[in-house]
């Protein structure tokens, strides 16, 4: 391959991106940062408040709650979604003409409008008319998403499995179906077990897709707002108010604008820490 | 072993479409059938639901908001990330890796950071409640998006190409419409198939940007929800239509999603 040639005049290509998303993304955040420093009693009236609304936020229950079961609710999907996502694509015919349709099938839950992934498992998980809620009770257990915390916490999570599991899915198998034949053959030659296959071939092969899998889920899963709010509305109480949710409740339901954006602010760096050290880790995997 | 793995396959995409079969059921049901209790099949098989939308202007035309800022934002989105995906993966210029994080990072930041800001951008701009706000609006993280999986696709074209067209006596922007973008066509279209469905699926900011006349199907539905009580067959048969434009064209990509979501790298 051929070494990318130095050339500043490349800036010139990339500088019509910069400038839609320099409005987009620096004007608004901006906004929030002049937000964030500053309060206000009446529309237009604003006076400088130094850090007052950050101290708020890093010592008010309510973030940290908030927080905390935005973690959890993470490290659950992930937890499940990449394992589940692996095995599905292992299990997956490498070729045929049901590929195909498995693939298109299994993407369907993808390209459904979030709202209306929210109003369908809202629907499906009603004990008395919805088919999960009725068939959990008709079997024996007492479920009621809309007042037990835990039977939200399921309905949810469940909810996220559904609707993301496929992407993981697709990608470990487009991961997969890069392996060559002959690689299978000399493992049969070798007497590899079907974990060693795993191990040593497949696993490795899956490795790079399996971080973007992993960044994707995360970034999507840390910002997610609109399924579960149309699911249970955060609640049964809070039990299932994410960052977001959160978020949005104290900028246009609360209209409390100063909180709002230092949540908004540090929130942010949060994401962007992390998502920084996924993609060093990924930027890594790449040249390597 | 192949029989387990295939009803794992199998019972997997049960549990996908069994969701889906309840809003469809649902659509062909009248709200008194659905309320009135349990059932596998609509029993009064009714598509009183879908005449409602097609011939309520409110409805269809959440459906024509939609589809206007979704094929909007495709289009700026690809036209302007094609450029600049290009200059990514063939040169190295000052602050490149930078300016790409930075990019990414957008695709990472959480919409619901961005709400108030935008509506005082976009109505300061005398965009608000227009298909065109939602459109710019949506290329925050759409733009991003697009740089990332065109420039996959690109790094796949050997740079030997461009430098035989250049020797040839091409210009620079006669090669890229009429030799480069031919050899990653494949690549433009799944990048136009993610803009498409990320800006099919979002509602925050859709909803957040528009009030009355450019009000996208997703918030006609919510709204729909909350104020004529609970109108379960009409949200059902709504919810079920917003399946169908995803559902045609993801069968036009089918080869290429994997690679899609794979940003061109696999």
């Amino acid at each position: 391959m051929i070494a990318k040639t130095v050339n500043q005049r490349a800036w010139f290509l990339v500088l019509p991106v910069l400038l839609i998303v320099a409005m987009n993304a620096v004007i608004p955040l901006m906004t929030v940062v002049n937000y964030s420093v500053q309060d206000t009693f009446s529309p237009g009236v604003f006076f400088y408040e130094g850090t007052k609304w950050y101290k708020e936020v890093l010592t008010s229950p309510r973030f940290h709650g908030a927080l905390g079961r935005q973690l959890t609710f993470t490290a659950i999907i992930l937890a499940i979604e990449i394992p589940l996502g692996v095995m599905i694509a292992l299990a997956m015919p490498r070729s045929g003409p049901w590929v195909s349709v498995c693939l298109v099938l299994m993407a369907i839950p993808l390209l459904i409008p979030w709202n209306v992934v929210g109003a369908m498992w809202n629907i499906f998980a009603l004990p008395d008319i919805g088919l999960l809620g009725f068939g959990l009770n008709y079997i024996g257990f007492d479920y009621n998403y809309t007042q037990q915390p835990l039977a939200a916490w399921f309905t949810v999570v469940l909810m996220d499995v559904w609707h993301w599991t496929s992407l993981v899915v697709l990608l470990a198998y487009a991961g997969l179906s890069s392996i060559p034949d002959a690689y299978y053959q000399a493992a049969r030659i070798d007497g590899a077990n079907r974990w060693a296959v795993f191990r040593h071939i497949q696993l490795p092969k899956m490795k790079h897709v399996l971080i973007i899998a992993l960044l994707l889920r995360f970034m999507d899963s840390f910002m997610i707002y609109t399924e579960p709010f149309v699911l249970t509305g955060g609640g049964p109480g809070s039990t299932t108010t994410f960052l977001s949710i959160d978020l949005v409740k104290a900028a246009i339901g609360e209209f409390n604008l100063g909180l709002a954006a230092a949540m908004s602010i540090l929130y942010f760096l949060m994401t962007l820490l992390i998502c920084w050290v996924f993609y060093t880790v990924m930027m890594r995997e790449e040249e390597t | 072993m192949k029989g387990v793995k295939l009803s794992v396959v199998f019972v997997y995409i049960l549990f996908l479409m069994l969701p889906i079969y309840w809003l469809l059921n649902m659509s062909f049901k009248t709200t008194n059938e659905i309320l009135g209790g349990f059932s596998w099949y609509p029993k009064n098989f009714t598509l009183e639901s879908y005449i409602t939308i097609f011939t309520d202007p409110t409805w269809y035309n959440g459906y024509i908001n939609s589809l206007t800022y979704v094929v909007l934002n495709t289009i700026i989105s690809v036209s302007f990330a094609l450029p600049a995906a290009y200059a990514f993966s063939r040169y190295r210029f000052m602050g490149d890796k930078h300016l790409f994080f930075w990019l990414l990072s957008n695709r990472m930041a959480p919409p619901a950071v961005f709400v108030l800001p935008f509506v005082e951008l976009y109505s300061a701009m005398q965009l608000f409640d227009t298909p065109l706000a939602v459109a710019l609006a949506h290329c925050l993280f759409n733009v991003p998006l697009a740089v990332w999986i065109l420039e996959g696709f690109m790094s796949n074209v050997p740079r030997e190409i461009d430098e035989t067209a250049y020797i040839d006596g091409y210009s620079f922007p006669h090669f890229f419409v009429r030799i480069f973008m031919p050899l990653i066509a494949a690549g433009i279209g799944v990048t136009a198939f993610f803009c498409f469905m990320f800006s099919w699926v979002e509602m925050l900011l859709a909803k957040n940007l528009t009030s009355v006349s450019a009000k996208p199907i997703v918030a006609v539905m919510t709204r729909t929800a909350s104020t004529s009580g609970y109108e379960l067959g009409l949200l059902a048969a709504a919810g079920v239509l917003t399946i169908i434009p995803g559902a045609i064209v993801i069968w036009f990509v089918r080869k290429y999603i994997a690679k899609g979501f794979a940003l061109g790298r696999v």
